[in-house]
């Protein structure tokens, strides 16, 4: 027997190896000894940073962490190249990328975020749509008119667009004094929470459902918009038959305004997506589909927020208040408000807004 | 970086990526596996389901009283109070469906309750920041994956909604399955959302071999030094080095003596009893030195083949 190779090794480790990383004796467990420290370091800094406290960590350790992050992967990749140890380079490797996801984690908190988007990034996002809204606002007009047609045309259209819910009183060759009725308002709250708590449910979700919808191409989005207005010029030929256009559409309005806008961002927001995977320029489709998602979502997150407001106008003002200019009056001003708020309301981009 | 480090299998092999960072490091990153993604949202919803059930029994014990009051011809304001209840129950629905995984995924670690128990995570697709936008885009979208496959699944055999019912679970199908139509496992959700679910493996630094007693001086059990030459070294490659290294970690004494019983043979020794875990460590360390010097020239041997 004879020892070569580990001769040529011990020889060098008497040369350069530090006196408490001397019991090593290949080059590349010197080299993991003599970094196992600041590896460590770095894994205890994230596990607090996971756990979701930055208060547990120093104004030292937070500083040291970009840098430390850095050693972590330079050392990863000279060991790439230098040492044959698994368990030393799975460890580095996992580690490399759990520092990388702290390092590059959201920087703002779920509050920071909301205050951005309130100040800010939900209307520079609507704005950013403007071509889809008005696609989708011509849409949601044909819907309407196609609606209105259809039942002028035949009676029988009534009961297939409008669903049974919605056609308790409200149906063709109902007299005045019932249609009259059914936009009365009422004089007591009870029921009216329970109410709009469930309208706001099911909205969100036909509004959820026409963003998602996008993904194919934006086509079925419009389909929905196209269903769900032809409802609404059904009903207005209704009431336009008796000569109570006036008071329907003040009727409408208290929560229409609010509503009918969500469903057209919504709408917006999914053949924003359809139209920029049809139609992505010289960007790959799926970086195309990514910036549009992450724009639509913003749109979408507003939506939810509009569907609130629209449900709580839903059951209590437009139930309670009864006359034609109230109701048209809350509506009109609810309309201007969302309009100055998207597309008056224009507050210089901060810095750290991505 | 151009090698990887052979321990992995062939399908793990084709599930590693590598992300470049923005400021140009490369980070290795393996795509999770579709079963373990399965697994987690199966997981998180039987952590919703049973979350919400307990919230519901909870608001029942609350509210039962107050049934019990009404009953004692209390007034209206009771009445009140248990429709207050219903709302906050919907609205608890609602919030807790997307509240969840929003509030989840937005957090230090980027997974759910799931997600963690499975190890894995989400990521931003491009090595950026993973932002608030793009999680709450693949969280919404989420509603037409999942949930309208299985509405339609259940209507379609009915008849109820004909042709078209039939029509639509073939096309809501098509996003259930996207995920195993791309290499990346994305599902429509991570596309729309510039995400994808990765791996996040949680590692402890292993202890040395090589300091390893055994392994530098002699046979703690007999003293013996073990010492090879390049003719017996030079048979192994790296890939070998990485089997013995798993056996020493972690493998049993049977696997040890076995093992040992095949390198014996192999570099024409013959093998003795007693002292098996002293000689592999010793072999260990000596084959390790060897690969890892001719590495330093540019000559690499993956396995015994090459």
């Amino acid at each position: 027997m004879r020892a070569p190779v580990l001769s040529r090794w011990f020889g060098e480790a008497e040369i350069a190896a530090p006196p408490d990383i001397e019991s090593a004796a290949l080059r590349s467990d010197r080299f993991r000894l003599e970094r196992e420290g600041d590896w460590t370091r770095l894994e205890d800094i994230l596990k607090r940073m996971e756990r979701g406290s930055l208060r547990g960590i120093s104004d030292d350790d937070l500083l040291a962490l970009p840098v430390l992050y850095r050693t972590a992967a330079s050392s990863l990749s000279v060991a790439r190249e230098t040492s044959l140890d698994a368990a030393t380079l799975a460890y580095l490797e996992a580690l490399v990328q759990r520092a990388w996801f702290q390092v590059y984690g959201p920087r703002k908190g779920l509050i920071g975020w909301l205050r951005s988007f309130l100040f800010g990034g939900w209307s520079r996002a609507v704005r950013e749509i403007w071509l889809d809204i008005c696609i989708a606002f011509a849409v949601m007009v044909t819907g309407t008119i196609v609606g209105w047609l259809l039942v002028a045309q035949d009676q029988k259209w009534y009961f297939r667009l409008v669903p049974s819910q919605f056609a308790d009183t409200r149906v063709p060759g109902a007299s005045r004094e019932q249609l009259q009725q059914a936009l009365a308002g009422q004089d007591e709250t009870s029921g009216l929470f329970f109410f709009s708590a469930s309208l706001f449910s099911n909205n969100a979700g036909v509004a959820i459902m026409a963003f998602a919808l996008g993904f194919a191409f934006g086509i079925p989005s419009l389909m929905l918009l196209v269903h769900n207005m032809a409802v609404l010029g059904a009903m207005m030929w209704l009431f336009a038959g008796q000569d109570l256009t006036l008071e329907f559409a003040a009727w409408l309005s208290v929560h229409g305004t609010t509503e009918l806008f969500a469903i057209l961002l919504a709408g917006a927001a999914g053949l924003h997506i359809g139209r920029s995977m049809a139609f992505p320029g010289t960007r790959p489709v799926l970086t195309a589909a990514s910036e549009a998602g992450r724009r639509s979502a913003l749109v979408m997150t507003g939506v939810v927020l509009m569907m609130v407001v629209a449900a709580m106008l839903e059951a209590f003002p437009r139930q309670l208040v009864g006359g034609t200019f109230d109701r048209l009056l809350i509506g009109g001003t609810l309309l201007s408000l969302w309009l100055a708020y998207f597309f008056a309301y224009r507050p210089r981009r901060r810095g750290d807004e991505g | 970086m151009s090698s990887t480090p052979p321990l992995t299998t062939g399908m793990m092999e084709k599930r590693r990526r590598v992300m470049i960072t923005p400021e140009g490091v490369a980070v290795p990153i393996t795509v999770a596996s579709r079963g373990s993604r399965i697994g987690a949202i199966i997981l998180d919803f039987l952590i919703l389901y049973f979350g919400m059930l307990f919230v519901f029994l909870l608001l029942i014990w609350a509210a039962g009283g107050l049934i019990e009051d009404v009953m004692a011809g209390a007034d209206e304001q009771v009445q009140g109070a248990a429709e207050f209840l219903l709302v906050v129950l919907i609205l608890a629905i609602f919030m807790v469906r997307y509240g969840y995984f929003l509030a989840m995924e937005l957090g230090p670690r980027g997974a759910t309750w799931g997600k963690r128990i499975t190890g894995i995570r989400v990521a931003a697709r491009d090595g950026g920041r993973l932002t608030a936008e793009a999680i709450i885009a693949r969280n919404l979208i989420r509603d037409i994956e999942l949930f309208m496959p299985l509405v339609f699944l259940m209507v379609a055999p009915t008849g109820e909604a004909g042709a078209a019912g039939v029509a639509g679970a073939a096309w809501f199908l098509l996003f259930m399955a996207f995920p195993f139509f791309n290499k990346d496992a994305m599902r429509a959700g991570d596309v729309i959302a510039g995400t994808w679910v990765v791996e996040a493996p949680r590692i402890k630094l292993a202890e040395l071999i090589t300091t390893r007693d055994n392994a530098q001086g002699g046979s703690m059990l007999t003293g013996t030094r073990y010492e090879f030459g390049e003719a017996e070294l030079g048979i192994y490659g790296e890939h070998e080095l990485q089997t013995l290294e798993r056996v020493l970690r972690g493998g049993s004494t049977e696997a040890i003596i076995a093992v040992h019983e095949t390198i014996c043979r192999k570099i024409g020794w013959e093998p003795g009893a007693g002292d098996e875990r002293a000689f592999l460590e010793a072999f260990y360390a000596q084959l390790r030195a060897r690969l890892e010097g001719e590495m330093r020239f540019g000559r690499r041997k993956k396995d015994k083949f090459s």
